[in-house]
């Protein structure tokens, strides 16, 4: 079983110096991420907060080899880099090679949005490569430009609030449900508040033998607009609130690893951003309402999913 | 010695490509450059290598993989024409960026709108500011040579450059030509193993971080770097070659010069048009047409990037009149691409030495060229856009163009259409 | 650091193409002066559950084989959750002001 303490004893591939602001979820996500890796890692990133601001030249955080190449294809960049991993072992031309595990890291931008289509080649060709969605809800790295995974209602600089708008007018997609319809071994939807279930999804998905995912809350003080200290407390209410589900699809079997002992009303987790200061006036009320709905709703949907029965599993392993 | 066959451009490219039996390929399909794929594919499912051959769902996919694959330390290659080069525009800037000795074959087809799946220049000319080094091929051997030497050149330490073999689509890809190619074991020993640069994502000991941001404190002096290898590339060409003529008895230069001795006009162009302007050249020389034997010659360039500059100048240096003939407009509303640089280049000659000690071969008319204190007058065609065919009497017309402003030193209209119905 | 490149090397000095061979250099760039509050860390109420350690962006709080150490205030950026996160129970972490 994974404890802190030996997550704290494990080499620490990010090194401290890097750029992103004070109280980033991103650099918390990928420290905790990288404290399960065993094995060797070489990490890819989409151009993005994390990657700009760990590899600004002639400095890189990374203690591991690193590639950046554009915005879109962290998956086509990294399906390379295994290719040539599998390509050399197999020619001999790697003997001392330790045997590398390959992580894939965009933000929501290059992941949900104009990354999907090099991602979605990466699954579906069945590379074996951990993908790690840090998940702030925006363009956060360009100054806070809305994705197809900002919630419904945030105020950013391209659906900014206005006596025409409440935000936001289109839920978030859901990505996971996306992924998991590319059959991968291992897919999952987790948060750093809870560090034990990310530990021990990272630890499956770094175990899986073939593609893995893992899409990962990690808040923006910038771009949410709270207090710094307050990053890991969202996280948390995210997911007592039902709005950041953590959830895990293995060989196609839906299950929720978390849940919350009483579901907190979506309104604790939004009250404390200034991104969703204008949902609570009275005439946002219906948006609020919409949005709980929503919650709801999506949480019934992933109820239907986890009842599907192990047939499902089943019908996976006969492909 | 090698082995004649008879081949189409894409088969030959397909056979060199098998020879060199690269760690990875990662490729997607585009007319008409997909028999490429196919036939490496085929390679791949008999067993007759083990390429590590990745089935990207897009050309910027291919090329981004591409990119892993070099900086993992493994021989990647990939193919592509048009729309598909044209998609994976950014990478390309990438890949030579991070001097990654990637190797790729254009079929060249016009790029789009409207679509048009034939031949012309506009996708690998659209390319031309990417950083990478192009070679151009007239036919499906210079097509097979060109991709052998690519290999040594992109990997040589001077260099570390991606480069693309372009090859005209349908007329060379698809059209069989008796060729000879290596035996595997000559192919293998010309290309020799894969030559790192000293550093690999894939080395546990010695972690590097690639395609970093630079600030404006930086960003100058790495293009200075690259600037450099581009410079460096023409010796290093010029050496491969000369080492693939020791194997193959095939010479190859940076262009080639096709009776400009003792010429007093000449056209130069790129690609399988050559074969047809040699074709007409020979006819003129020898007396066809109406004005008897007339001293006409060709140059068409091999390698266009990096662009050898002084050395065409040099070479067109004694002529009266020069036609540029260009497969792609690059819609400067001055001409295309190739008279764009030709142009230039010939420009440095009135700023060179005094007229009688500038062209060292040259022996031109004394009434004309560099020699009489005057620059060869230069004009362009365009022509062949979308696959329009280039015909023995189009180079006829041009040459005709060239007498006159041989005769009369008036250049007129610059840029010029041939073939197109007005 | 091996093989760091130092600020204004000429073109033929650095490696090509902006690769960088020194991994985790960043550690030479210290972020701790970006701070406005800095954490106070309070050895004899610590736990050592290692929350703060897990929720650091940052990297800064210590750790030697399984304890909390202290604070690295070279890189702490005080954005205040190592404080936060600590349990109620403990309170062995606190904001104060940076002192400049």
């Amino acid at each position: 079983m994974t404890s802190l303490k030996e997550l704290a004893a494990a080499p620490q591939l990010l090194a401290p110096g890097h750029r992103m602001c004070a109280g980033c979820g991103a650099p918390i996500v990928i420290r905790q991420l990288l404290a399960v890796a065993r094995a060797p890692v070489v990490v890819g990133c989409a151009t993005g907060c994390l990657e700009v601001a760990t590899s600004i030249y002639p400095y890189t955080s990374w203690r591991c080899s690193f590639i950046h190449s554009a915005f879109e294809n962290v998956a086509a960049t990294m399906s390379g880099v295994e290719a040539a991993y599998r390509s050399l072992r197999r020619r001999g031309r790697l003997p001392d090679a330790p045997d590398f595990r390959f992580v894939a890291v965009g933000g929501d931008g290059g992941t949900y949005d104009i990354g999907l289509q090099s991602l979605s080649g990466m699954l579906e060709r069945g590379h074996r490569i951990v993908y790690v969605c840090y998940d702030n809800g925006a363009y956060m790295n360009t100054g806070i430009q809305r994705s197809s995974a900002t919630p419904r209602g945030a105020d950013t600089t391209t659906t900014p609030t206005g006596r025409a708008s409440a935000g936001k007018s289109q839920p978030r997609k859901d990505l996971l449900a996306i992924v998991a319809a590319h059959n991968i071994p291992y897919a999952a939807q987790a948060s750093p508040s809870h560090w034990r279930d990310l530990a021990v999804k990272a630890e499956k998905a770094f175990a899986a033998d073939g593609p893995a995912f893992l899409n990962v809350l990690a808040p923006c003080p910038r771009g949410w607009r709270y207090d710094t200290a307050q990053t890991i407390e969202l996280t948390r209410l995210a997911v007592e609130t039902c709005f950041w589900p953590l959830l895990e699809v293995d060989h196609g079997v839906w299950r929720i690893t978390y849940r919350p002992k009483e579901q907190r009303p979506l309104v604790d987790f939004l009250k404390v951003q200034g991104r969703f200061k204008h949902l609570f006036s009275d005439q946002n009320a219906n948006v609020l309402e919409q949005l709980q709905r929503e919650v709801d709703q999506a949480w019934q949907v992933i109820e239907a999913r986890c009842a599907i029965p192990r047939v499902a599993a089943e019908r996976n392993d006969m492909l | 010695m090698g082995q004649r066959v008879a081949l189409t451009g894409n088969e030959a490219v397909a056979i060199a490509m098998r020879q060199v039996n690269p760690d990875v390929v990662a490729a997607y399909p585009i007319t008409p450059q997909t028999d490429i794929v196919q036939y490496f594919s085929s390679f791949v499912a008999d067993g007759l290598l083990d390429t590590e051959f990745v089935t990207v769902e897009s050309e910027h996919s291919a090329m981004s993989a591409t990119i892993g694959a070099a900086a993992a330390g493994a021989r990647a290659m990939t193919a592509t024409s048009a729309n598909g080069l044209a998609l994976m525009w950014e990478v390309l800037y990438i890949a030579a960026g991070d001097r990654l000795p990637i190797v790729m074959t254009v079929v060249n087809r016009a790029l789009a709108a409207p679509l048009n799946i034939h031949c012309d220049h506009s996708d690998a000319m659209g390319a031309r500011d990417s950083g990478w080094v192009q070679l151009w091929s007239e036919d499906a051997q210079e097509a097979y040579d060109n991709l052998l030497q690519a290999i040594r050149i992109a990997e040589h330490p001077d260099v570390r450059l991606p480069v693309m073999v372009c090859l005209d689509g349908f007329i060379i890809s698809h059209a069989l030509l008796n060729l000879e190619v290596f035996t595997d074991d000559d192919a293998r020993r010309f290309v020799g193993p894969p030559r790192g640069a000293g550093w690999s994502l894939l080395d546990a000991e010695r972690p590097v971080t690639i395609g970093a941001l630079d600030l404006y404190d930086f960003y100058f002096e790495h293009k200075r770097q690259q600037a450099e290898a581009m410079r460096a590339a023409v010796r290093v060409i010029s050496d491969v070659a000369a080492e693939f003529a020791e194997t193959s008895g095939r010479g190859y230069g940076l262009f080639n010069a096709y009776r400009l001795d003792g010429a007093e006009t000449a056209i130069v162009v790129l690609g399988s048009a050559a074969g047809t302007a040699r074709y007409v050249v020979d006819q003129l020389r020898a007396g066809a047409g109406s004005e008897g034997p007339r001293k006409v010659g060709l140059l068409k360039p091999r390698v266009f990037r990096p662009f050898p500059a002084r050395e065409i100048a040099r070479a067109l240096s004694h002529l009266k009149a020069v036609a540029i003939l260009d497969r792609a407009d690059s819609f400067s509303a001055a001409g295309g691409p190739l008279f764009a640089e030709v142009r230039s280049a010939l420009y440095s000659l009135a700023e060179a030495a005094p007229p009688a000690e500038a062209a060292p071969a040259a022996t031109g008319s004394p009434s004309g060229g560099i020699a009489s204190g005057r620059l060869p007058v230069a004009v362009n065609f365009i022509y062949g856009l979308g696959g329009r065919d280039l015909d023995p009497e189009h180079v006829t017309a041009v040459f005709d163009r060239l007498s006159e402003i041989a005769r009369t030193g008036e250049p007129g209209q610059p840029v010029d259409y041939l073939g197109v119905r007005e | 650091m091996t093989a760091h490149v130092r600020a204004g090397a000429g073109w033929r000095e650095i490696p090509p193409g902006g690769l960088i061979l020194a991994p985790g250099n960043s550690a030479l760039y210290e972020t701790g002066d970006w701070r406005t509050f800095r954490p106070v860390w309070y050895p004899d109420r610590c736990i050592h559950c290692l929350f703060c350690w897990a929720f650091c962006p940052d990297a800064a709080i210590l750790v030697r084989d399984g304890k909390v150490t202290g604070v690295d205030y070279r890189y702490c950026k005080g954005c205040g959750i190592c404080a936060r996160e600590c349990p109620d129970k403990a309170r062995a972490l606190e904001m104060t002001r940076e002192v400049t």
